[in-house]
């Protein structure tokens, strides 16, 4: 236990911790006080505004529609319509329904609680997941590089304990910061919809549902951090783990990504990374095929869909991390520290 | 008096694709008495901080045994890591943290009362700067920040490698006088130092290794006298008398070097038989000096890492131990 208190009396005390936490957070907190400086509340009489400024739209849309109609006619009957400039039959050529035309596209933006805050848990999880990756990484890696791990198993001779006690000191950090700040997150929001949006239609389901993607979001944090901490401890150095980031973006990404695309492979999305990612966090991801076309008893044609769930998220998460962990752990364990 | 670290056959094999098979420890002997301060000797590369980590359980050995205050490690490391302080090798601390933070966070570690922070610091002279970065220290005030680290358990044995590097010369007295103050209170100490004056001064015994073999062991006094060459210097009341004095003792089998004043003589048993000699020839000797031998001596003959006039020694160009003697590329050694 006394280990444990001085890791994160260890964590705590470093400056990169304390620098990267409050970079996270600002960024968090700039994200929020632009959502509220970039939404209003909408009243009575702008919703009325939006409705004429709709009915203007569609008034000039019928115009437009009907000079365009006379012109095709008469360019039909001087012989001119040859030009594909309109169709055979210029009775083709309508106004939209008044209806197609919503007054919500000449609303301000508003901040609906309900259907925007999940989106904004997306963020909330990358930012902190990067702040925990560099922080886990930096933590060991300068531990291993500054020859503080040596001096410690000269007190700590158990390798593995040394190594785990530390991972669970950064885990219940990053918790730390992370559960406050999903708190204040919601709070934010929250006053965020209050002020400058809408918080109706707030149900128990939806409060659950987005408690549940909060708890995915700081999963992927924890995961990320431990991904990060594992990296650098295999390297011994901080600059392994980013350096190893850096290669599996850049080379087995967005090189994986363009070699996907030349070669014409189906859902291509589906070798990438960050779309399980994301699919953890919205529960699920679908990536359509547009080479492919699936007819619908309408005539439509839909392109083919493939769904990347959240669970199978949780199964390259969690295969990730034993992999990484374990082979950290297995070179703590067997290799000379020199 | 009991053994508080003993090493039998310790041996350290690195394999490497490119530089072939190396062997850093071979077969490696070292026994060190409670209560001594003990000198651990040999030349770069020849296996000191390769046994230090081995026996700290940072290097897994490949064969051999080797134990700490009577307790087989490194099996049993974690019984004894409480009571053994050590540094190994050039002192390495988190350089943003100050010194006072990086005793109390290894105090916490270790579960060690905080307020043996402030008692190492006091000791070591780092009282006064304790609040400053490491970064901003010198290699001085790092090594005694080192020194700190490893006294901050209390330990009954502790082992320092290298502890007056960057030291200046009032931090080497300093230093020296520490050992002794701790090996007097009970504690034994293991010192791997480069500066053979100062194990002379300071250790009871001494261990020397060579190539990753032990080549002598025991008090420092019997090594010296165990290398002993002999050598006797004389001078005759007559400087016009040395040829025939140089005949007379090359007569009598000892090895005799002349100098315009003066003659060397190698491999004199007794002082005495020379001056009856000499004097059944009315030669009147004026002074006779046997050569005293320095650690310093017996550690070039030993290892064979004197420096000759026109050659670049390499690291690895020492002694072979049971071969000629004969200095030259061998084998093993690296790693150190």
């Amino acid at each position: 236990m006394s280990l444990f208190r001085t890791e994160l009396r260890r964590l705590s005390k470093r400056r990169f911790t304390r620098y990267m936490t409050l970079l996270g957070l600002l960024v968090l907190a700039a994200v929020v006080v632009g959502v509220f400086f970039t939404n209003q509340k909408i009243d009575a009489g702008q919703l009325a505004q939006a409705e004429r400024q709709a009915d203007q739209q569609y008034q000039e849309q019928v115009r437009w529609s009907e000079q365009e109609r006379a012109a095709c006619e008469q360019a039909k009957t001087a012989g001119t319509a040859t030009d594909g400039r309109y169709p055979d039959d210029c009775s083709m050529i309508t106004a939209p329904s008044r209806d197609q035309i919503e007054a919500s596209w000449f609303l301000p933006s508003t901040f609906d609680f309900k259907e925007t805050f999940a989106e904004t848990l997306i963020p909330f999880a990358a930012i902190l997941a990067l702040v925990g990756f560099v922080i886990g990484a930096s933590f060991v890696g300068a531990e291993w590089s500054t020859g503080g791990m040596m001096n410690l198993l000269l007190w700590r001779p158990k390798r593995l304990t040394v190594l785990l006690t530390k991972l669970a000191a950064l885990l219940t950090g990053i918790l730390a910061v992370t559960l406050p700040a999903a708190v204040l997150w919601f709070a934010g929001f929250w006053a965020v919809a209050n002020f400058r949006g809408s918080t109706e239609k707030m149900t128990s389901g939806v409060w659950q549902s987005f408690l549940l993607t909060g708890v995915r979001g700081v999963v992927l944090v924890l995961v990320l951090t431990t991904i990060g901490f594992a990296l650098a401890s295999l390297g011994r150095h901080t600059a392994m783990a980013l350096g190893g980031v850096v290669a599996v973006m850049v080379v087995g990404q967005f090189g994986l990504g363009i070699l996907l695309s030349m070669a014409s492979v189906r859902f291509a999305e589906a070798w990438l990374l960050p779309t399980y990612a994301l699919a953890w966090m919205t529960k699920t991801v679908t990536l359509q095929d547009w080479n492919s076309c699936n007819a619908t008893y309408y005539g439509e044609c839909k392109p083919a869909t493939m769904d990347i769930t959240w669970q199978q998220s949780s199964i390259l998460l969690s295969v990730g991390v034993v992999v990484v962990l374990g082979a950290a752990l297995w070179a703590m364990r067997r290799r000379d520290i020199s | 008096m009991p053994a508080v670290l003993e090493i039998e056959g310790l041996r350290k094999t690195y394999k490497s694709r490119r530089r072939g098979t190396r062997n850093a420890l071979d077969g490696f002997d070292m026994r060190v008495d409670a209560g001594q301060v003990h000198g651990f000797l040999g030349p770069n590369g020849s296996g000191k901080t390769t046994t230090l980590r081995t026996l700290l359980g940072l290097i897994r050995p490949d064969g051999g045994r080797m134990a700490l205050l009577g307790h087989e490690v490194p099996d049993a490391l974690p019984t004894v890591a409480g009571q053994v302080g050590a540094i190994v090798e050039s002192p390495q601390f988190f350089p943003h943290f100050t010194a006072r933070d990086t005793l109390s966070l290894l105090a916490g570690a270790g579960e060690v009362p905080a307020v043996r922070v402030d008692e190492v610091l006091e000791l070591v002279g780092l009282r006064d700067r304790s609040g400053e970065r490491v970064k901003t220290y010198s290699l001085g005030m790092k090594q005694r920040l080192a020194v700190a680290s490893a006294l901050l358990k209390n330990p009954k044995l502790l082992i320092l490698d290298e502890p007056a590097n960057g030291l200046d010369p009032g931090g080497i007295r300093e230093m020296r006088t520490l050992m002794r103050t701790l090996a007097e209170s009970g504690m034994t100490v293991v010192l791997s130092s480069h500066i053979l004056g100062e194990i002379q001064l300071i250790c009871d015994s001494v261990t020397i290794i060579s190539l990753g073999r032990r080549v002598a062991f025991g008090p420092v006094d019997e090594v010296l006298a165990q290398h002993s060459s002999g050598a006797v210097r004389i001078r005759l009341e007559a400087v016009s008398d040395l040829p025939l004095a140089t005949e007379t003792l090359t007569q009598a089998g000892i090895r005799v070097t002349g100098h315009p004043d003066h003659l060397m003589l190698a491999g004199v048993d007794k002082p005495a038989s020379v001056t009856r000699l000499l004097a059944e020839k009315n030669l009147y000797v004026s002074e006779l000096a046997p050569i005293a031998v320095d650690l310093e001596s017996v550690f070039l003959e030993l290892t064979a890492t004197a420096p000759v006039p026109g050659q670049h020694r390499q690291v690895d160009e020492s002694m072979k131990v049971g071969g000629t003697g004969q200095p030259g590329p061998a084998g093993g050694g690296w790693g150190a």
